[in-house]
């Protein structure tokens, strides 16, 4: 279970965060939608301590970030995969070697039980032809999913997905909320999907937390989204129907 | 007060990097790849530079030096001490502070502006481990090596060129410079490539890593560390001759 509690940040004038209470039951799958800018990745990013609140608590099953020293906080954050907006890749390594990565310094598997777990996941990202190729050679789509592919190698019990269809074309977006939807259901991971795309957070999402003017200013289930009569989220949700 | 924040900021990486550097096995991959890139793949450029310098003083020296009296193996003297005790160094370190500032301080910003940083963390690495301590350790192994590789080209083409003047005749060239050689200038000369090695890389990594502002932001802290490291470059070679000389 994840758990923000009277979270605040600022980065110098600016109020990113004013006082956030949020709790992510585990095997749910929560969305954080809000206009760009307005906070999220900041918000994903105290999930797993890369960022601290100045004041406020986040909790990961009971444990106090605050209360870690760095030691611990990097044993808690192997249990965290997490899909940054761009993917992330390691450019100066493969494709398959960025997959490859966290298993040869975080297990003590041989060569070959390597490939074959790297193969699996990339085989769950429809990318088992990756080969050797670098990372320059793949297409943003492809890049997200050879991320995804290097979120789960370690088996993590929480996902985090930084925008994972932005800048995707539709298609290319579908099999993304496929993947985000198989993650959470078949390894039955907790995961946070940060979006303004409301067709993908209708489609891959249980719960909603819509961010507005430094605060969470609606929270609910999908279900409860499509009937929310709250002004902003209706304008929000209505805006993003049109953008492509 | 922004100087301050900055050299705090600074000092907190430091102290980082020397707390983890026991995480050996992490970073002993990256290290030796580190070396090749800071090492190796400068010989050629500051060789270059060296042996023109060297051939500069050698012309310089014998055009001041116009007087009968004073034998042809000064000019070995003074091309080959200079170059030991001052040039070899200064000029490696200026070549270095620009080929390798520039290329670690983009490096580490695109890393960061890309999130690689953070994904690093996110999987349970310390970054700093992984990034910081490689390069900079790199720095300090073979700045030396490549200040004595600098002042070899030096000498030798300080050498050729009084030859191939008709200045001075090879044999009197070195005679002066083995007459003058005193391996105290040497141990000077490596302490101080230490130093810049240190200085040009843990400066260059303290831009890049904290860069941010997508890819402008990595053009700035590319020119601030390149720009800052000559100065260190610069000022620690004038503190060290102060203390050392
Ligand atoms: N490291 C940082 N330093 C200073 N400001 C930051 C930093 N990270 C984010 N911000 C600011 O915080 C705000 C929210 O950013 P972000 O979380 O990236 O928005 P988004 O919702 O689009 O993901 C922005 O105004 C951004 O400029
Ligand atoms: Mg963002």
């Amino acid at each position: 279970m994840l758990e923000i509690k009277d979270l605040k940040k600022s980065f110098g004038d600016t109020l990113v965060w004013d006082n956030v209470n949020l709790t992510i039951n585990d095997g749910t799958t929560l969305a954080i939608i809000g206009k760009s800018g307005s906070g999220k990745s900041v918000l994903m990013k105290h999930l797993n301590g890369l960022m601290y609140p100045d004041s406020g608590n986040v909790l990961i099953d009971g444990r106090n970030l605050n209360d870690l020293t760095y030691v611990d906080l990097r044993i808690v954050r192997q249990k965290f995969g997490v899909l940054f907006q761009g993917g992330a890749l390691f450019d100066s390594i493969s494709a398959f070697e960025n997959v490859a990565f966290p298993l040869r310094y975080f297990t003590r598997k041989t060569e070959k039980e390597i490939r074959d777990r790297v193969m699996s996941c990339l085989e769950m990202v429809n990318l088992e032809n990756i080969g050797d190729k670098g990372t320059s050679e793949l297409s943003g789509g492809m890049k997200k999913r050879v991320g995804l592919a290097r979120a789960i190698v370690l088996e993590p019990e929480y996902l985090l997905y930084d925008e994972p269809t932005s800048g995707l074309d539709p298609e290319t977006s579908d099999e993304i909320n496929d993947l985000i939807i198989h993650m959470s259901k078949n390894l039955s991971i907790t995961s946070v999907v940060i979006s303004h795309d409301m067709h993908s957070v209708l489609r891959v999402a249980e719960f909603a937390a819509f961010i507005d003017e430094q605060k969470l200013s609606w929270y609910g289930t999908i279900d409860e989204l499509k009937k929310s009569d709250n002004k902003r989220l209706m304008e929000f949700t209505r805006a993003s129907e049109y953008q492509i | 007060m922004q100087l301050f924040l900055e050299i705090g900021k600074y000092c907190r990486l430091l102290y980082e990097a020397i707390r983890s550097a026991t995480e050996f096995k992490t970073y002993r991959k990256n290290l030796f790849s580190e070396m090749v890139k800071t090492g190796v793949d400068s010989l050629g450029i500051v060789s270059l530079a060296g042996f023109f310098t060297g051939a500069v003083l050698t012309i310089q020296t014998s055009y001041q030096f116009t007087s009968a009296l004073i034998p042809k193996s000064t000019i070995g003297a003074i091309t080959s001490q200079s170059m030991i005790i001052e040039l070899a160094a200064v000029i490696s370190g200026l070549v270095l502070a620009g080929r390798v500032g520039a290329r670690i301080a983009t490096e580490l910003g695109n890393m960061r502006v890309s999130e690689q940083i953070d994904a690093l963390e996110s999987m349970g690495f310390n970054s700093v481990t992984f990034l910081v301590i490689p390069r900079v350790i790199a720095g300090i192994l073979t700045f030396p090596i490549i200040y004595m590789a600098t002042a070899i080209s030096g000498i030798i083409g300080g050498a050729i060129v009084g030859y191939m003047t008709n200045t001075v005749t090879t044999y009197e060239f070195m005679e002066g410079a083995r007459l003058y050689f005193f391996p105290w200038d040497v141990a000077f000369g490596v302490i101080k490539s230490f130093v810049f090695g240190f200085v040009i890389t843990s400066i260059s990594c303290y831009k890049g890593y904290f860069a941010s502002g997508g890819a402008e932001g990595v053009g700035y802290a590319t020119t601030r560390a390149t720009v800052l490291s000559c100065i260190y470059v610069l000022l620690s070679s004038f503190v060290l001759a102060a203390l050392l000389l």
